[in-house]
This record gives structure tokens, C-alpha cells and sequence, in this order.
């Protein structure tokens, strides 16, 4: 077997994890756009909101603890204490979902019956006033996130893969975890939606408001619910991209990585937002692979999205999108 | 009514013209958004260091210091804003921490007759007084530390790198491609092979790149990089099993949260710089005394001793050394931007200088001329000791190739003096 398709299917593999990491943040946008309509701007900013939280809460940092040094003339940073990750997490998504029911208290409630343009104009909103409180609660610093999940080579892979092909393959331990949280997380959530009472009741809002109403499902339950999913599964992604890059204000931007995946994906489909991850993965890698040294590289940002583009082309709702046909 | 309305024109004068009792310093921070990491220690360094000659010693001359801060996010356009929105305040000199606000501001700081600052960041073609006459970028410019670098292997190579392989990753930016051409150059006089790797911005996903260096195998890895890449460039070299020691980034790229998300696997890697490290130097009791324990710290006061916030101070002391040239020079205390430039173009600073000032070998004695902006580019090296979280200097602070980064300069300044019809500053 030659060198290079030997390499080829090293850049495939790997391309395929780094598909379940952009998948991972990609669920979050579908989760709420499944079940409001909103396309959600801010749900970047809520992965790194809720990592910051998360190592705030470990660090036994104390929250705004520089406005509080600037206004009282204090010194104080820390409790003194350390939380263990697994309470800090418990901590954490009680944050998030304290987080969703104030999004939809005192934004989301105000808008309904708003146009979709308007809903997604006040993420955009959120989502800077999100960074904002971000860097006011625990500081602007590069945080090191450790909740115990294995990083670097995986020795298993590399020596089979050496005695196979002559050449150990580079997978990283990090990102077989990350498969195996994102697969627990699309398999909880299906499970979610399909059987229980209230995963039942959030479809039911994503098809017809009006009518969800009239059978007595609560609309702001239903809201809320999904902000505070949506709001796990940004703390999820914050954890395996933040325990990668430390806990920063970039992990904002991981939302850029997402974008693509949707397109081709579809917004409302779960597994659409896997295999539109795993096809965007794949396909970047391999091309800044094969074609990349041919133009200069750095070719993964832009090709992501012409590839989204081309699948618009022949699909326009995405792979797994609900196709709407309007009538006049 | 007549005399009112003079009492009320002259007020509105008093009022409108410049407040001109202090020597002003615009600082060009950026304490938010994906950079704040690296700009909030720089902004605290240059704030502490201003403060204390306030404290200590009523000013610079007897002037007090006054301190503009303005936020820019590392953001062109709002650094160009801050820029128009500080330029009218009596602004001695600017330092706008970022290559892409420098490159807008070069044409504007000479129209308006304020020099500009920056070090070890910028345009490098500035280093050439003659073309540039109100940028300074010493003591040492980007192409200073691509050769630097180079210098660095050599020396740990006996002399030869023939054949080895060097790989450069780079952010995908004007500042990333900055070191190319010298390094190309500097291939062709030492015979190893480079390879490019480029990271687009902002650079969280980097694993194409480091598979390529995996199956490639060079011996050295050269980074030029900033923010959330240079975190994650060092956990992936760590992840591959890149020697560290053979890691070596540009002074951009060696600042404690660059290494410490990597925990113990950064242990042993290096940057360039081209000032020293630590905390082991009088200023800092002094910063201590004056500015912490009084409560006029710029920021927490957790960021003191840290690289990019010595790299804050030095450029402080820098600036306040040629306001001090300045004020020689021009026979008053209460000097203007035109002034200020005029000192920048003179200064001149020694170890006895840096030694009064409380930062004994903290960086490399130079003369500054009409001809040379940049200053003698000495280099040093840096290596990153993860059990103590410290960095400390492992070479001094060495010459780099003027041969080869003088004709380049020489070359770059000449092109933009033709473009923008430029004559000769220094004759």
C-alpha cells in the first residue's frame, strides 16, 4: 500500500473526529432552532460561558471578583477551596439552566410572535452581552481546564495500526472521547425526544405553537427546557474543546466551526448535525491534505464552507433539513 | 454684556484646547475579545511602569505622566478610532501593539508628526529610518528573530544545519508571513530545507497541520503564532510527541498561558525575546512599594513579573527614556510628539541607564539614529521550566544576520518609498 493512501486514511480518521467535535457544537444550534425556530448566535458564547463557569467553580474562584476588588477596594480572588470536576459539573449545568430561564424571562417571552429575524437579532444581542459577563464573572485569563479526560496519542491504535500498515496512526485520546460523549449525547437526546412526556411536548412546539398551546403545553416550560439542553450540551462542547486550548475567550469562536455542519446538516436534524460534522471533518482534512500543499494550505476554514455550498446546491434544506414549501 | 461674551469665548477656548501640564501616553490596549489574554498583562506593564515615575519621582523631569487608555480589541478599525480620538490630546507617542493597526497608522502618525512605536512587531522595513521617519521598531524587529532563530540552531549544531528540516507554523496573517522571506533567504546561505504551515485564524484546529509535521519529521519547529493558537500548537506538539526542545516560538509565542494549558508536557519548550525575563530585578520592589501596596496597580497585580508585562515596562521605559532625550535635547521638560520623535531618534540606552532604572541586563544596550528605526536586533533565547512555571533566558542576547536582513530591509523600504513618492529623511 502506498505511503500516501496510507496517510490518506490517517487524515480520514482523523478528519471523522474532529467532525464529532464540530458536531457537538452544532447540536446546540439544532436542539433550539428544532424547537423555537431561533436561529441561536449565542450559542458559541454559551459554550465558553459555561467552561468559564465550570473552571470558576473548581478554582473556588470568586465571581466578579475584580469588580468587586475595584469597587470596595478588596483583594479577594479566591474561596479557598477546590470543587471536584463531576460537583463543579452538577454545578455547572445548574448555571445553565438558571441561564435559560433568564433568557427566556427576560428576552425570549417578550418576542414571541416576533419575526424570526427579530429573535435572532436579540441572540446576537445575548451573545455579546454573554461575553461580557463571561469576562466580569471570572476574568479574561486562559483558564486550564482538568476534568480528568485523557489527552495525547493513543498507543493501542498506534501500534496496530504499525504492525498493519507499517505506520502507527495518530489518533488523539481526547477526541475518541469526545466521539463517545457526542454518540451518549445524540443517543440521550433522541431517546429524549421520542419517549418521554416533555421530549414529546418540545416536538410538538417545533411542529405548531398554536396548536401545542391549545392542547395546554406551556410554552415557557417548553422554552426553557430547550435553552437549559441547549445550554448542556454547550457545557459539554466547552469541556472537550477548552481541556484542548485551555478555557479562553476563543472558544467563542468555535461557533464558526459549526456553521457548515448546519448547512449541509439541515437545522433541524440531530443526526443531521453528526454526519454533516463527520462529511465537513473528513472532507477538509482530506482536501487540505490532497490539495492544500498545491495552493499554499490553511485551507480548512474556507473549504468547510464551499463544501456546505455545493450540498446547498442539490439540497438546499441540508442532507437531513425538513423541506418547506411556502404557497402564495 | 461685551465682557460676558468674552468671559464666555475665552472659557469655551480654555475649554476646547488641549489640557497640555502632562506628558500624555496613549495606551492602545485591548483587555477584551480573543487577544485580551496577552494585551491585559502588556497594558498593565506600561500602566504600572508610568505610575511609578509618577509616585516616585513626580514625573519625568518634574512632568507628571498621564496615562489614555484606549480599547481597541486588537481590532484595526477601532485602533484607527482610537488613534483619531487620542492624537488631539498632547499624545507623545503611540504603540499600537498590533501589526495591522501599525500598517494603517504609519502614513496617518507621519502626517500628523507623532512617532510611533513598535516594538518587536510591526512593519520591519521601518527599521529603516530613512525611508520611515516617525516609526521605530528597536531594539529588534520580526526578521531580527526569524534570524535569530536560525542563529540559535546553528549554535546548538556546531555551525551546520545542512539538510536538517524546519518547519514553520504560522498564523495565516501579515504577521505570520512576516519571517518567510528572511528564512527563505537564510535557507539559501545554510542549506536546510523549510516547510510552510500555515493555521488559519484563529487557529483552534490544527490538527492537518501537526499530522503533517508527525509524518514529516522535522528537527525544529518554528512558531509564529498569537492567542488561542499558540495553546493549542504547543498541546499538539505535546500530543505528537514533538521533542519541546526542538519548539521554538517567536517572543509572541512564549508567554506563561501560552504554555500552561499544556500542563507539564510544555516542559523545555523555547521562544525568542528580546528582553529578559522574571521577576529578579529591583524595579519590581520599587513597583511593589509605589504603585501595589498604594493601590494604583493597573490591573489585579497578579499579571507583575510575567513576560508580556515586563515587555509592558520596557516599552515604557523605553518611551520615558527618550522623553528624558527629548527634553535634553530641546531644553524643556513640557516637550510635544515633534519633540518626542526627535528623542526616539536619539536615544541611547546603557546598561548604566538600565541598571538605574532597576532593570540591570534586562535588555541590550543600543544607539538609536536618524538611519537605523530598529535598533542592533540582539536576540535571546527562552525556555519554559513547567515543574517551577518559569521562564528563563538560556542564551544572552546575540547578534542576528544584518548582512541578509539589511538588504531585505534595504529592498522592502525602497519599494514603499517609490510607491509613496518618499525622499530621503536623513540628508
Amino acid at each position: 500500500m502506498s505511503d500516501q493512501l496510507i496517510y490518506a486514511m490517517e487524515v480520514t480518521l482523523n478528519g471523522l473526529m474532529a467532525g464529532v467535535l464540530y458536531a457537538l457544537v452544532a447540536l446546540g444550534f439544532v436542539l433550539i432552532y428544532k424547537a423555537s425556530g431561533i436561529f441561536n448566535y449565542a450559542q458559541g458564547v454559551m459554550a465558553l460561558f459555561a467552561a468559564m463557569t465550570l473552571v470558576g467553580i473548581m478554582n473556588g474562584q470568586v465571581p466578579f471578583s475584580h469588580l468587586i476588588n475595584a469597587m470596595f477596594g478588596t483583594h479577594i480572588h479566591h474561596f479557598g477551596w477546590h470543587v471536584p470536576a463531576l460537583i463543579a459539573i452538577i454545578l455547572t449545568i445548574g448555571v445553565m439552566i438558571l441561564l435559560a430561564w433568564a433568557v427566556q424571562y427576560f428576552v425570549m417571552r417578550h418576542l414571541v410572535n416576533q419575526e424570526p429575524i427579530i429573535l435572532f437579532m436579540a441572540t446576537i444581542g445575548l451573545a455579546y452581552f454573554l461575553e461580557g459577563l463571561s469576562d466580569l464573572m471570572w476574568g479574561s485569563e486562559i483558564k486550564k481546564l482538568d476534568v480528568g479526560l485523557p489527552q495525547g496519542i493513543n498507543l493501542w491504535l498506534d501500534e496496530v495500526t504499525f504492525n498493519i500498515f507499517g505506520y502507527g496512526f495518530f489518533v488523539d485520546n481526547l477526541d475518541i472521547v469526545a466521539t463517545v460523549i457526542a454518540a451518549l449525547l445524540v443517543a440521550a437526546l433522541v431517546a429524549f425526544s421520542q419517549y418521554t412526556k416533555q421530549g414529546r411536548a418540545m416536538r410538538a412546539v417545533a411542529d405548531d405553537h398554536q396548536a401545542a398551546l391549545s392542547v395546554g403545553i406551556s410554552l415557557n416550560y417548553i422554552w426553557v427546557m430547550v435553552w437549559s439542553v441547549a445550554g448542556f450540551v454547550a457545557l459539554v462542547a466547552g469541556i472537550v474543546w477548552g481541556t484542548k486550548s485551555g478555557v479562553q475567550f476563543s472558544l467563542s469562536l468555535i461557533a464558526l466551526k459549526a456553521l457548515p455542519v448546519l448547512m449541509l446538516g439541515g437545522f433541524t436534524s440531530i443526526p443531521g448535525a453528526i454526519v454533516g460534522g463527520l462529511i465537513i471533518g473528513v472532507g477538509e482534512k482530506l482536501f487540505d491534505f490532497l490539495i492544500g500543499p498545491m495552493i499554499g494550505g490553511a485551507t480548512e476554514n474556507w473549504f468547510a464552507y464551499v463544501l456546505a455550498l455545493v450540498f446547498l446546491v442539490f439540497r438546499p434544506q441540508g442532507l437531513f433539513g425538513e423541506k418547506i414549501i411556502e404557497r402564495v | 454684556m461685551k465682557t460676558k461674551l468674552m468671559t464666555l469665548a475665552l472659557g469655551a477656548m480654555m475649554a476646547a484646547g488641549p489640557v497640555m501640564a502632562d506628558l500624555v501616553f496613549p495606551s492602545l490596549s485591548y483587555r477584551t475579545g480573543p487577544y485580551a489574554a496577552g494585551g491585559i498583562p502588556f497594558a498593565d506593564g506600561y500602566a504600572d511602569y508610568f505610575t511609578l515615575l509618577n509616585e516616585r519621582d513626580g514625573g519625568i523631569g518634574g512632568v507628571p505622566t498621564k496615562l489614555l487608555e484606549c480599547e481597541t480589541g486588537y481590532n484595526t478599525e477601532k485602533g484607527v478610532e482610537c488613534y483619531e480620538s487620542l492624537k488631539g490630546e498632547g499624545a507623545l507617542v503611540f504603540q499600537p501593539l498590533s501589526t495591522g493597526i501599525t500598517y494603517q497608522l504609519i502614513p496617518k502618525t507621519t502626517a500628523d508628526d507623532i512617532p510611533m512605536h513598535t516594538m518587536g512587531y510591526g512593519r520591519t522595513s521601518a527599521a529603516n529610518g530613512d525611508v520611515f521617519s516617525h516609526t521605530f521598531n528597536y531594539p529588534g524587529t520580526y526578521w531580527n528573530g526569524a534570524s535569530g532563530a536560525i542563529n540559535y540552531l546553528l549554535e546548538i549544531n556546531g555551525g551546520d544545519i545542512k539538510g536538517k528540516k524546519i518547519a514553520l507554523v504560522y498564523h495565516n496573517s501579515a504577521y505570520g508571513k512576516e519571517p518567510i522571506r528572511t528564512l527563505e533567504e537564510l535557507q539559501k546561505k545554510y542549506g536546510y530545507d523549510l516547510s510552510l504551515l500555515p493555521v488559519d485564524h484563529p487557529g483552534q484546529e490544527q490538527k492537518s497541520q501537526w499530522l503533517q509535521i508527525r509524518r514529516e519529521k522535522p528537527d525544529y519547529v518554528l512558531m509564529w503564532g498569537w492567542g488561542v493558537m499558540n495553546q493549542v500548537a504547543i498541546q499538539e506538539a505535546a500530543n505528537i510527541r514533538f521533542p519541546m526542545e526542538n519548539f521554538i516560538g517567536i517572543w509572541w509565542s512564549g508567554a506563561e498561558h501560552d504554555v500552561l494549558p499544556a500542563g507539564e508536557k510544555a516542559n523545555g519548550y523555547k521562544a525568542l525575546t528580546f528582553h529578559n525575563v522574571g521577576r529578579d530585578f529591583p524595579i519590581f520592589d520599587d513597583i511593589k512599594t509605589h504603585v501595589v501596596d498604594t493601590g494604583k496597580a493597573a490591573g489585579a497585580g497578579d499579571q507583575i513579573g510575567n513576560v508580556l508585562y515586563n515587555r509592558g515596562m520596557y516599552a515604557a521605559m523605553l518611551a520615558a527614556e527618550a522623553v528624558k532625550t527629548a527634553q535634553e535635547i530641546h531644553g524643556t521638560a513640557q516637550i510635544n510628539a515633534s519633540q518626542m520623535r526627535d528623542g526616539m531618534e536619539a536615544l541611547s540606552i546603557t546598561e548604566e541607564k538600565m541598571a538605574a532604572n532597576g532593570m540591570p541586563n534586562f535588555g541590550p544596550s543600543f544607539d538609536v539614529s536618524c538611519e537605523n528605526h530598529g535598533g542592533p536586533g540582539l536576540v535571546g533565547v527562552t525556555q519554559w521550566d513547567a515543574a517551577n512555571q518559569t521562564w528563563s533566558m538560556i542564551s544572552d542576547f546575540q547578534p542576528t544576520d544584518m548582512e541578509v536582513i539589511g538588504a531585505l530591509i534595504a529592498e522592502d523600504s525602497a519599494a514603499y518609498a517609490a510607491e509613496n513618492k518618499i525622499d530621503s529623511q536623513c540628508n
